[in-house]
C-alpha cells in the first residue's frame, strides 16, 4: 500500500494575496502568474505552512479552525488541493 | 532620420522620425501647442521608413519601426503616414513602458479626482472621453490611463483622440475645426481622424489624478447600470492591461490597490447623450 502523498504550500514570502469580495487574487512570485481562487484555497495554503501534511491530516487542521460537514469538507479540500498544484502553489514533498 | 520630431505628451517624450516630410507635417499641426521634450531626451523612438528602399518613391508604403516592433505588422499607405505615426507611439507605449501599469482606457478628470473608462473597441470610451473634455471635465487620455506604481495617482497621457466613423461627426459638432487632423479614409478600421485635445488638456498634461470611479461603457442598449464586483474588476483590467504581466509583483500591488479603492460600474448607453447623462449622475454619486 503507498503511502498517501503529503504536500506543502509555496512559502508566504513568494505569494502576495489580496482579498477582493469574499475572493482571493494571489500573485505568485516565482511563476509571475496570478491566480484568482476562491474558499478554501487560502485556507488550505495556510494550513499547509505549519508543515508538510496529507489530505487527511490537511482536513484535521482545518476542522480545528473552522466548522464545516466532514464529506463536504473532504471533496472540496481534495478539489481545491489539485487545482492549487496545478498552479504550483502546492507541490508534493 | 530625414526628419523628425520631438514630442513630450504627460510623462512620457516621443521622437518620431520619417523618410517623409508629409507624415511629420501633418504630426506638427495635430499636435500644435504641445512642449517640445526637455533637454531633448525621448523615452521612445518611432521611426517610419520605406518598405523596400524603392517603396520611398514608387507606391510610398509606410513601415512602423522603432525601439519596439511588431516583426509582421502590415505597410501602410503614405496617405496613412499620420495614423501609422500614431500607431507607432501605441506600439512604443504597449511593448515598452514599463514605469507605468498601462490600461487601455479613457480616463477624464473633475477636481483632482479621475474617471476611468473602458471596454472592447467600439464600446465609446474614446468619444466619451472627448465628448466630457468639451463639457467640463480635463481630458487625460483617450487611449492609455497610466497607473503610477508607486502612488496609485493617474498620469495624463493626453495624445490626440483617435475618432472612428460615427464618432467623427459626433466631435465635429463640439469642437473647432482647427484642432482636426485630415479624414483619414479607407483605413483597416474604417474612417479615423484625430482630434487635439483642448487647452486644459494640453496645459494640465503633467497634472496627475486621483482615480475615483472605473466604468465599462458598453454601446447599443437602454442606459442602464449595474455594480461590478472587485474580482471581476480586477480580471477585466488585467485583461485591459497591456503591461499588467510584464510589471510583475509591482503591477499586481498597484492594480490590487486601484481596485479596492475605487467604485466601478458597468453601463449601457444607447447613444451619447444618454451616456454623458448617466456618467454625470454615477460620478454625482461616486463622489
Amino acid at each position: 500500500m503507498t503511502a498517501a502523498p503529503r504536500y506543502i504550500a509555496e512559502h508566504r514570502d513568494r505569494v502576495r494575496a489580496v482579498e477582493l469580495d469574499g475572493l482571493v487574487v494571489l500573485f505568485h512570485e516565482t511563476s509571475g502568474m496570478t491566480h484568482i481562487v476562491a474558499p478554501p484555497a487560502p485556507e488550505i495554503l495556510d494550513a499547509l505552512r505549519e508543515g508538510p501534511a496529507d489530505a487527511a491530516t490537511l482536513l484535521a487542521r482545518l476542522a480545528a479552525r473552522f466548522a464545516f460537514e466532514q464529506k463536504d469538507g473532504a471533496e472540496a479540500v481534495a478539489a481545491r488541493l489539485a487545482e492549487l498544484e496545478q498552479a504550483g502553489l502546492v507541490r508534493r514533498t | 532620420m530625414r526628419h523628425q520630431l520631438a514630442l513630450q505628451i504627460g510623462p512620457v517624450a516621443f521622437r518620431i522620425g520619417s523618410a517623409w516630410p508629409e507624415p511629420l507635417a501633418a504630426l506638427a499641426r495635430l499636435y500644435a501647442a504641445y512642449p517640445a521634450p526637455a533637454d531633448d531626451i525621448c523615452d521612445f523612438t518611432v521611426r517610419l521608413e520605406p518598405e523596400k528602399p524603392w517603396r520611398r518613391w514608387i507606391r510610398p508604403s509606410v513601415a512602423i519601426q522603432g525601439d519596439y516592433v511588431l516583426p509582421d505588422a502590415a505597410p501602410m499607405a503614405l496617405a496613412h503616414g499620420l495614423l501609422a505615426a500614431e500607431m507607432g507611439m501605441n506600439l512604443q507605449m504597449a511593448l515598452g513602458q514599463k514605469r507605468f501599469l498601462l490600461l487601455h482606457a479613457s480616463s477624464v478628470e473633475k477636481n483632482g479626482r479621475a474617471l476611468v473608462m473602458t471596454g472592447e473597441s467600439g464600446a465609446g470610451k474614446s468619444t466619451l472621453a472627448a465628448l466630457l473634455g468639451e463639457r467640463g471635465w480635463r481630458l487625460m487620455g483617450d487611449e492609455f490611463a497610466l497607473l503610477d506604481l508607486d502612488s496609485g495617482n493617474l498620469w495624463p497621457f493626453p495624445r490626440a483622440i483617435s475618432l472612428k466613423n460615427g464618432a467623427i461627426a459626433v466631435m465635429e459638432g463640439e469642437a473647432p475645426a482647427e484642432r482636426f487632423g485630415p479624414l483619414l479614409e479607407d483605413t483597416p478600421k474604417g474612417a479615423i481622424r484625430h482630434l487635439r485635445p483642448n487647452e486644459a488638456a494640453i496645459v494640465g498634461m503633467n497634472q496627475c489624478a486621483r482615480p475615483a470611479l472605473i466604468l465599462f461603457p458598453r454601446f447599443g442598449a437602454d442606459c442602464a447600470a449595474r455594480g461590478v464586483g472587485q474580482a471581476e474588476i480586477f480580471m477585466r483590467l488585467t485583461q485591459s492591461s497591456t503591461n499588467y504581466v510584464a510589471l510583475g509583483g509591482a503591477g499586481f500591488d498597484a492594480l490590487t490597490g486601484l481596485v479596492r479603492s475605487c467604485p466601478a460600474a458597468a453601463i449601457d448607453y444607447p447613444d451619447t447623450e444618454g451616456a454623458i447623462d448617466l456618467v454625470e449622475a454615477l460620478w454625482s454619486e461616486a463622489a
